[in-house]
């Protein structure tokens, strides 16, 4: 028989019995979208959390005590605003610095209360990270200085205190210490997960007189250039490791970050596919089972067909080609709705989903694969039938 | 009208289509094997038109099978169309089959939905034929056994008479050597039976194709030009041989029967020897086949109940025609 015949028997088989082939390839479908949706929403996380991490600022270098790795606790701080400076004069230019001390603090103002995160920091935040104010204004060298208790709210910290009113100027209670209002950031969304507006920024002097520390938890540096960027990061951490010997630092840049956050995400992308490409396997058993319901609903058929001149391989053939039709087009229709859930997924929810095309080149290889695997048990049973034995059946 | 059929068979004379010798067939059931072929010789000749009769249980289908190559001896030689069977892997025997065979079963086994132009083309699929040419043949062929109308019906929608038109069509759509039917009234009334009978033998007349047929039904048997009558597995006469026939005692148990049926020693004497008249065996000849014709066709209105078709009036059959057969055997 000649292939293009063999295609021909096997989708009027197929057609013969749509509802059946439809139920089918129906978990084959679901298993192909899930694998492409699953995909696509890791990926578009991680393009997403990449983006996030480049729109911090360019060359930033950030400079913590302990390993940077995936696992790793972190390290109560030795820092101090000592260190601050001493890094301050490796860098030769103040602005370039920032810190951090932060806290988990309750907000209190009037009847309403948030607990959020409170960052004790320099005036030169906005100008190392990319931070914009959308009312007010931020802290300056004065209020650091003099350690005044002025704060600037992220975006949701003033919506959920302040849901009516102007922010401005209004008094805010953190961990019972009154501070004056004074700008509001601009929203910036949610990361991994995390809302990235729900933070306060106080100086870092009233920060640590706040909590009665002299401590600060991290330092970043925006470097001149990228090039130079390693060698500076090398002399800060040599400098810090001079001041404090018994303490590691470390310090990265946002290509180390994302590599660290990359490979956080691959494994997640990653078990999102296994999960789906089981479903894909539980549709292959599916179409086996279907299949093998097949060849015994068909007996009578095969004899006859042997009867007529059909070789084993013939019918096998016709058999195999059945399963694979069956998950290749149940593959092809689950790509395009995986594609079609993504798409609305990444339009009309927080989530963000992205494409890729080795996602799809994949589930539709694994689909025809499925059905070639799956397929050729029943295949080969088909083909081994005895035409006697077969005519005889009911 | 088998006179020019006659007259045309000596072209085949000297190849025969299908040869058994000594051929046995034992199942194996459960630990206990069935001889359900125990030592059987015959030789089908090109254009023969043979009825295989005997009673239910004596092995009639279970030879069918082994003579169309859908299965294979347990025991003995068997040669389709020249080629011994013992010699031949799976694919080999379905391509013999594809060229040389064409069954007409009793249960028709068309393929459901699918148009009947269709089901007739199958054979041909499985040749390599272009669907165009396999189109053109099957309908030709449809043609020829009056269904020239209904192409493109499905088998639910066609009378169990034109169903097993279609499967008769089917089975020479190859143009086989030899057609091989099985009770292929059995399903029918015997109106449409008599008409599918009919069409078989003017076909094996037309084109020369031998029909080897099993029938329960003694006049059916007795229009063909050969009758083989099979017991407990075992041919107990067969009226190409005439004598070897008659030698046989009723019960057979000692002794092979096949040795003493002449089989491919005698092939000058076998059916395609008989001649036009026919006139020995006990099967009544040609003259007496065409004359009792118009009797087969009356009678329903004798026998209502073999009017239902259906595989409780097949047994039944059977039942009935052992008893017929006793005599006729003996005959
Ligand atoms: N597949 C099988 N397994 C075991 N025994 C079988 C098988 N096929 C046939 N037989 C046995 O072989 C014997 C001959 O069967 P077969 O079908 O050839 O009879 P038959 O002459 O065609 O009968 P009928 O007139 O009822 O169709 C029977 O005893 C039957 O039970
Ligand atoms: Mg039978």
């Amino acid at each position: 028989m000649r292939v293009a015949e063999a295609w021909r028997v096997a989708l009027d088989a197929l057609r013969a019995n749509r509802l059946r082939s439809a139920l089918t390839m129906l978990g084959v479908i679901i298993g192909v979208a899930s694998v492409v949706l699953l995909v696509a929403i890791g990926t578009g996380t991680k393009q997403k959390v990449e983006q996030q991490v480049e729109g911090l600022g360019s060359n930033l270098l950030l400079v913590v005590p302990g390993r940077i790795e995936v696992g790793n606790a972190p390290v109560v701080s030795p820092l101090t605003l000592k260190d601050v400076d001493a890094v301050t004069r490796v860098v030769g230019d103040p602005d370039r610095v920032a810190v951090t001390v932060a806290s988990g603090a309750t907000a209190r103002a009037g009847a309403r209360s948030d607990f959020t995160t409170v960052q004790g920091v320099l005036e030169t935040t906005p100008a190392v990270f990319t931070r914009s104010l959308a009312r007010g204004r931020y802290l300056t060298g004065t209020d650091v200085d003099t350690s005044r208790r002025v704060a600037v709210l992220g975006d949701s910290v003033a919506h959920a205190l302040f849901p009516d009113r102007d922010p401005l100027g209004q008094q805010v209670a953190l961990a019972g210490v009154r501070f004056r209002v004074i700008g509001v950031f601009a929203p910036l969304g949610q990361s991994l997960g995390v809302d990235r507006d729900d933070e306060v920024h106080v100086p870092v002097t009233a920060a640590q007189r706040l909590w009665g520390t002299q401590r600060v938890d991290g330092i970043a540096v925006k470097a001149p250039d990228r090039e130079r960027i390693d060698e500076l990061g090398e002399r800060i951490v040599a400098e810090l490791n001079r001041r404090h010997p018994d303490t590691e630092f470390s310090a990265v840049t946002q290509q180390q970050i994302l590599g660290v956050l990359g490979d956080i995400l691959g494994v997640l992308t990653g078990v999102l596919a296994a999960i789906a490409g089981i479903s894909l396997l539980v549709g292959g058993v599916g179409v086996s089972n279907i299949m093998l319901v097949s060849v015994r609903e068909r007996t009578r058929e095969i004899g006859l067909r042997k009867a007529v001149g059909a070789r084993p391989r013939d019918i096998g053939v016709q058999f195999l080609l059945e399963a694979v039709l069956l998950t290749t087009i149940g593959g092809l229709t689950g790509m395009a709705l995986g594609v079609g859930t993504a798409l609305l997924v990444d339009a009309l929810s927080p989530i963000p989903a992205a494409i890729t095309w080795w996602s799809l080149a994949l589930a539709f290889g694994v689909s025809a694969v499925v059905g070639i695997v799956f397929g050729v048990v029943p295949a080969q049973r088909a083909g081994r039938l005895d035409p006697v034995v077969a005519l005889r059946t009911e | 009208m088998t006179e020019p059929a006659v007259a045309d068979r000596p072209a085949g004379e000297r190849v025969p289509a299908i040869e058994a010798v000594d051929v046995s067939r034992t199942y194996q059931l459960d630990g206990v094997s069935v001889e359900a072929l125990r030592g059987v010789s015959l030789t089908v000749q090109p254009g023969d038109y043979v009825a295989l009769v005997g009673p239910s249980g004596s092995g009639k289908s279970t030879l069918m099978h082994l003579l169309g190559g859908l299965d294979r001896p347990t025991g003995g030689r068997l040669v389709i169309g020249g080629r011994d069977v013992n010699a031949l892997a799976p694919p080999e025997m379905a391509t013999l089959r594809n060229e040389t065979i064409g069954f007409v079963f009793q249960a028709f086994h068309l393929l459901p939905r699918t148009s009947a132009v269709e089901n007739v083309a199958l054979p041909l699929v499985y040749r390599g034929v272009s669907a165009r040419q396999r189109r053109e043949r099957a309908a030709a062929m449809l043609g020829r056994v009056g269904l020239g109308h209904r192409l493109d019906h499905r088998p639910n929608q066609m009378s169990g008479g034109e169903q097993q038109r279609v499967a008769i069509a089917r089975a020479l759509v190859t143009e086989p050597t030899v057609l091989l039917a099985d009770e292929p009234t059995g399903n029918l009334d015997s109106v449409t039976g008599a008409a599918v009978l009919e069409l078989l033998e003017q076909l094996n007349a037309e084109s020369g194709v031998a029909l080897v047929m099993v029938t329960h039904d003694q006049e059916v048997a007795a229009r063909a030009h050969r009758r083989i009558t099979m017991r407990d597995g075992v041919v107990v006469a067969d009226s190409a041989h005439p004598r070897s026939a008659h030698d046989r005692p009723p019960s057979v148990d000692h002794g092979r029967p096949a040795t003493l049926v002449p089989a491919p020693s005698a092939e000058p004497r076998s059916a395609s020897g008989s001649g036009p008249g026919h006139p020995s065996g006990g099967s009544g000849g040609a003259a007496g086949a065409t004359g009792r014709l118009p009797r087969e066709v009356e009678r329903p209105e004798a026998l209502p109940r073999d009017a239902v078709p259906g595989d409780a009036v097949a047994r039944e059959g059977g039942a009935g025609a052992r008893e017929v057969e006793r005599p006729g055997g003996a005959a």
